[in-house]
């Protein structure tokens, strides 16, 4: 724009001619003179020519998850990292893993099993406690996660380019990591409360598998609503500490489908709950003497599963260009 | 860029800009200054105007056209807050626009890795962590490994490359972080005052190591307060001053016109530029 503005910039400093403020500077560049500035269709013509792509247009859902595909060096190594650095500066260090979920689960075991005594009607309470808050605890604190996923990453979001399911899904992978110390000590309390080892103890695997799907997708519409709305952030702890109540964690839910009181489509919403499913599924695994699965557990895991992980990649995908607006 | 009509055919564009404009919006502004009752109230009187609701909308870039070709290195210049950072993270296809379209052939990336990089973690972790993040695979990584310790200098002074990245000094942690950000090669590289890290030694050894980037890179563009990097690096000049373009051409001849503005150079008697009829062409470039 050399000969766009002639008086403008050079006026400025001395004599204060009206035409150097810069309210009507703008008023002048906002008429560039046609020489300058080629039509719009003279610029698109010109990227269309030359085979110029629109910088941070969304790609098409293939393309997506192929790039996402070759960051998944990227998800795994930030994952570690960001699992590494959260208790780099205690002095107990990585013990933490291990310690945060145990205490966790002591507390629970103090409220539930001791005060309110629900463990006179559950066998074996105490892994059947620690079982329930350990799994909850991995799709709890993923979904919390999740939601701060883009909002709180900004500045990643706005330095470099990659494709921004990689967050919410790494975040989700770091409590995966955590969920596997956690699980250590859990076959810990296992075995010291006299759980014998079983070859049902393999299907974890495939549970853990399903959970990490439903958890990865949920975070990621979490993540979505949480880019555009912050606050959603504020009202998590509290959508979450209800649902942890009515999925059984403490508490057995197969006792209350023995209470007549309730109406059938409750007791359906109870079973049908994902959290619930993935805990039980989890339990009869781990746990010999709990074999109370309702009916089409695994189908109705793998269906959450899929619908959860499928759908909300998609949710998230639609957005992916708008990640990153203040 | 007036007389880049006529030279379509030799220049190839790497990045076309059409009519950009970039707008940022802030929650909790505005009349209530962000008290609870002034929140309540947005949330309870839905439909009225953005500004009303306390939304502040925060106009960065306007207008701004431009096209950038192959081989050539341009500077952006202008005050602080005049939208340069914010044009440069829009051609990088970080921000989204409001209006318009930036147009580009390849991905440009902007150098740096700040973000990616976590204070806990050691040298080591963070250099295998950057350069994951801008897209290197994990063998590329380890090749790239130990050239990146050497350049960025760490362990000259011991074996620092091993202790969390929060025990640095900012000039180590600079140094590293540069270091990092420049072992990648890109086609449309975007350098945000990268330039003025570290001691004098690192900073010869980076304006050398940003100069190589630019022999591979398509075209480089650099956002710098310094006159001088800009006159050592770049041929051509975008001004833009409260987000619009104020001026595009040769460097000498935009950088004269700003210096006149700013008040630089010991008040230089501002010459009214002639009246050109075409503006002289930039630099030749390949």
């Amino acid at each position: 724009m050399t000969d766009g503005d002639p008086s403008g910039p050079a006026t400025a400093g001395r004599t204060p001619l009206p035409r150097a403020k810069a309210a009507d500077v703008s008023q002048v560049l906002h008429t560039p003179p046609p020489t300058q500035v080629p039509a719009e269709d003279d610029l698109a013509a010109l990227a269309a020519r030359h085979g110029l792509s629109v910088s941070g247009a969304r790609p098409s859902l293939p393309a997506y998850v192929r790039a996402l595909w070759a960051r998944r060096h990227f998800i795994t190594a930030f994952a570690t990292a960001k699992l590494t650095a959260q208790y780099s500066q205690a002095k107990l260090g990585q013990v933490w893993q291990v310690m945060t979920p145990l205490l966790n689960a002591a507390v629970y075991y103090f409220i539930f099993g001791v005060l309110l005594g629900t463990k006179h009607n559950v066998p074996d309470y105490v892994p059947f406690l620690v079982t329930g808050v350990f799994i909850w605890t991995f799709t709890q604190s993923s979904i919390m996660a999740g939601t701060r996923a883009i909002a709180g990453n900004l500045g990643l979001v706005r330095a470099l380019h990659f494709p921004r399911a990689a967050l919410p899904i790494s975040f989700a992978l770091q409590q995966l990591q955590q969920l596997l110390f956690s699980m250590a000590a859990l076959v810990v309390i296992l075995l010291c409360f006299g759980v014998p080892v079983a070859a049902s103890w393999v299907l974890a695997i495939p549970a853990l598998v399903l959970q990490f799907t439903f958890n990865a997708g949920v975070s990621m519409v979490m993540a979505r609503m949480g880019a555009k709305t912050p606050d959603i952030a504020q009202l998590m702890p509290f959508v979450l500490r209800t649902w942890m109540y009515v999925s059984g964690v403490m508490w057995s839910i197969d006792k209350i489908d023995k209470n007549d009181h309730l109406p059938h489509i409750v007791k359906l919403l109870l079973e049908l709950n994902p959290a619930a499913v993935y805990i039980d599924l989890m339990r009869f695994a781990l746990i010999d003497s709990f074999h109370t699965l309702p009916p089409h557990v695994w189908a109705v895991a793998t269906g959450w599963a899929l619908l959860a992980g499928v759908g909300g990649f998609i949710y998230f995908w639609k957005a992916e260009e708008t990640y990153g607006r203040g | 860029m007036a007389e880049q009509t006529g030279t379509t055919s030799e220049q190839i564009p790497t990045v076309v800009a059409d009519r950009v404009d970039i707008v940022y919006r802030v929650n909790g502004t505005g009349a209530g200054r962000g008290t609870a009752t002034a929140a309540l109230n947005r949330i309870l009187r839905r439909r009225q105007t953005e500004k009303a609701a306390g939304v502040r909308k925060v106009h960065a870039v306007r207008k701004v056209s431009f096209v950038a070709h192959k081989g050539e290195a341009i500077g952006l210049i202008g005050t602080n807050g005049s939208g340069k950072s914010t044009l440069l993270k829009a051609v990088a296809g970080l921000l989204p626009v409001e209006n318009g379209r930036i147009y580009t052939d390849g991905q440009p990336s902007l150098l740096g890795v700040n973000a990616a990089l976590m204070n806990d973690l050691t040298g080591e972790r963070n250099v295998h962590l950057g350069g994951l993040a801008m897209g290197m695979s994990r063998e590329q990584v380890k090749q790239r490994y130990q050239e990146i310790v050497d350049f960025s200098g760490i362990n000259e002074k011991g074996d620092f490359i091993t202790l969390p990245m929060r025990t640095y000094s900012s000039g180590m942690a600079a140094r590293l972080r540069f270091s990092i950000a420049a072992a990648k090669d890109h086609d449309v590289l975007l350098i945000d005052e990268a330039l003025a890290t570290g001691d004098r030694s690192f900073r010869h050894r980076s304006e050398a190591r940003i100069r190589e980037l630019r022999k591979h890179a398509g075209t480089v563009f650099l956002v710098s307060h310094n006159n001088k990097s800009i006159r050592d690096t770049c041929e051509r000049v975008l001004w833009l001053e409260r987000g619009e373009l104020r001026m595009d051409g040769a460097t000498e001849d935009v950088l004269k016109e700003y210096e006149a503005f700013t008040g630089d150079k010991s008040d230089k008697p501002a010459r009214k530029p002639a009246r050109k009829a075409a503006p002289k062409p930039p630099a030749a470039t390949p």
